[in-house]
């Protein structure tokens, strides 16, 4: 916490610079380039194959860019694995639900506390005292995230056995289980109806200013993200279509092109 | 809530052991236990640790593995070389036995630990087909194996005795290829293999619910997601292989200390060993411990029981087999089971009820 207030104010909380990525003899992304700053919340749009998942999967580490650099927080995290990245700040959701299926609504979350609450596997096996006292610390700050999430209920459930819109709701609590800087949230309402929808803005509000987190956020339901975004970049066949405040952008002529055809 | 529930089927476990360990000390003493019995019940402690252990990698860290027998082998050979080496040196049979059980788990721990790195890349099938030949590598190789030695030392060979060069006078053979290890002391008995099952059970049991197991059990259900929560895979996984090895070379050891004559056969380590337990795993329940162990004391009894119906016997077996699958493992049986289980709860609530 002490690092972060160290920084002088204005470096963004992201900050990417001409990032590209071939599959084969296809530019999957080209040039991307975005800045983020503190605690906006963002949203990252475009029709589909465009290239808005690849963008995360590069921004987490799961592909390695061909060029680009990537600073969070004034760091450089280009390159590195999926899991320094994690450690450096970036956390994500997925776009189809990817939880810990059969594994408990608590346990899910725990697992994304694992790099902050420790003892080593021997600790564990022995059942030594530090093993009991982590172990509480744990489940304490596990249900504290589960109660804002509205889910603590449910703590004991298999997260499989859960509805759609609470398994949403548990990726983002893992998600910020692992304590980032910044969240990735991959089209975090596809396939809700309107009430879930409508839910899920204000939880993702909530979570922005309880946490004072930053967001970036892929979706197509253009409610939601003239709802809460303050920012939008859009995305077509790999490039920057347009960025910039999403009023503005959405009344861009060649984004509704780019969604509607000519 | 849930802690509770996972402490008190964590107790029922070790408790199921303990009373299945007290009944037949109780039939022992009072001279019940027929000798065909008696024969069978280190095998079933072995069975029961190789299950558990098995379960981790299959159950737990969610990958096939077909080479199980091949880690046991390694355990066998290490811990009975150590006993017989040791013959001189330390006259405790129990000392040199509690020696032989570290050595054998630590060798097949780091035999698993090596052979994990490079296949723990790969994923099912391959991952199968790959531990499988590990399995039949490890066989073969004992098997072709001469150690020996003498005032100078020890002395390798993989062709035949001659070929050792042992000095006549102080030479003496431990490992002669085909024909294996002799005169190794039956140390094992039950109780020695009821102790190595329980603590088989606390290492794995308390290891699942801890940390190390959360982490191990989010990469088998979904790998991506635990690298983006920081989760390191290959840590992880080469964790819960190698305690899993180690673990099967332990019963590895109990048996070596339960045969005068330990030879790196087909029938004792082979493939059909691997998958033998595979199908204890299988038919006690992935991730079910004492599952797992219900399922290796049942199938390892019952052709043995089932002797006197010569003919029959196999058929048995199989339609066994085929009838605990079924129990287990399809939709409408399971739709069946908890039908019967509501009853049975809504019976004892219109009881409480009516009280």
């Amino acid at each position: 916490m002490a690092e972060r207030e160290k920084k002088p104010e204005n470096i963004p909380m992201l900050e990417v610079r001409n990032l590209s990525i071939s599959f084969g003899g296809l530019k999957a992304v080209d040039g991307f380039h975005i800045s983020i700053e503190k605690g906006c919340l963002y949203g990252l749009i475009g029709p589909n194959g465009a290239g808005k998942t690849t963008v995360f999967n590069l921004l987490t580490g799961v592909y390695k860019p061909n060029t680009g650099t990537i600073l969070l927080d004034g760091a450089n995290i280009t390159g590195k694995k999926t899991i320094e990245i994690n450690q450096a700040g970036i956390a994500r959701t997925f776009q189809n639900i990817r939880l810990f299926k059969d594994m408990s609504v608590l346990d899910n979350v725990k697992v994304g506390l694992h790099n902050h609450y420790r003892y080593s596997t021997l600790t564990g096996i022995l059942r030594l005292p530090a093993y009991f006292k982590v172990e509480k610390e744990m489940n304490e700050r596990a249900m504290e995230l589960l109660k804002v999430f509205d889910l603590d209920g449910e703590s004991g459930y298999k997260a499989s056995n859960l509805p759609y819109g609470k398994q949403r709701k548990l990726e983002i609590a893992r998600a910020l289980a692992t304590d980032p800087k910044l969240l990735l949230l991959d089209e975090p309402a596809a396939g809700m109806n309107p009430n879930e929808t409508a839910e899920l803005m204000e939880t993702i509000h909530f979570v922005r200013d309880h946490f004072q987190m930053t967001i970036l956020l892929i979706e197509h339901d253009m409610k939601l993200v003239s709802g809460i975004c303050e920012k939008l970049t859009v995305l077509n066949f790999g490039q920057i279509l347009t960025q910039g405040e999403t009023s503005q952008v959405l009344n861009d002529r060649r984004v509704i092109t780019a969604y509607l055809g000519e | 809530m849930t802690k509770k529930k996972i402490r008190i089927q964590n107790a029922v476990t070790y408790g199921m052991v303990l009373i299945f360990w007290a009944v037949v000390e109780i039939m022992d003493r009072t001279g019940n236990l027929s000798s065909l019995l008696k024969g069978l019940l280190v095998p079933l402690c072995m069975y029961a640790i190789l299950a558990v252990s098995l379960n981790l990698t299959v159950g737990i860290l969610g990958e096939l593995s077909l080479g199980h027998a091949g880690f046991m082998c390694l355990g066998a050979f290490s811990g009975a070389f150590l006993t017989n080496c040791l013959e001189g040196a330390v006259p405790s049979v129990g000392v040199r036995f509690f020696l032989a059980l570290l050595l054998g788990a630590l060798v097949a721990g780091v035999f698993g630990l090596l052979i994990g790195i490079p296949v723990l890349r790969l994923k099912g099938d391959y991952l199968a087909i790959v531990t499988l030949a590990f399995g039949e590598i490890i066989k073969n190789l004992i098997n072709v194996l001469y150690v020996g030695y003498d005032a100078n030392g020890f002395h390798f060979s993989m062709k035949d005795t001659t070929s050792l060069g042992l000095d006549k006078e102080t030479g003496v053979i431990l490992i002669k290829g085909a024909q294996g290890i002799t005169g190794t002391p039956r140390a094992a008995t039950f109780t020695i293999g009821i102790l190595l099952l329980l603590l088989t059970l606390f290492i794995v049991l308390n290891l699942i619910n801890s940390r190390t197991g959360r982490a191990v059990m989010s990469i088998r259900d979904n790998r991506i997601a635990a690298e983006s929560v920081g989760i390191n895979v290959t840590k992880y996984k080469l964790m819960a292989f190698s305690i899993s090895a180690a673990l099967a070379g332990m019963a590895g050891v109990l048996y070596a200390h339960s045969l005068s004559t330990l030879q790196a056969s087909s029938n004792n380590f082979g493939y059909n060993k691997s998958i033998l337990i595979l199908v204890f795993v299988v038919l006690g329940g992935l991730g079910n411990m004492r599952g797992s162990i219900i399922a290796a004391v049942l199938l390892t009894a019952l052709p043995e029981m089932l002797r006197g119906l010569n003919d029959y016997r196999m058929l048995i077996y199989a339609i066994v087999l085929i009838v605990m699958t079924i129990f287990n493992s399809s939709p409408k049986a399971i739709e069946l089971r908890s039908v019967v289980m509501d009853k049975i709860r809504h019976k004892k609530t219109e009881k409480k009820e009516a009280a």
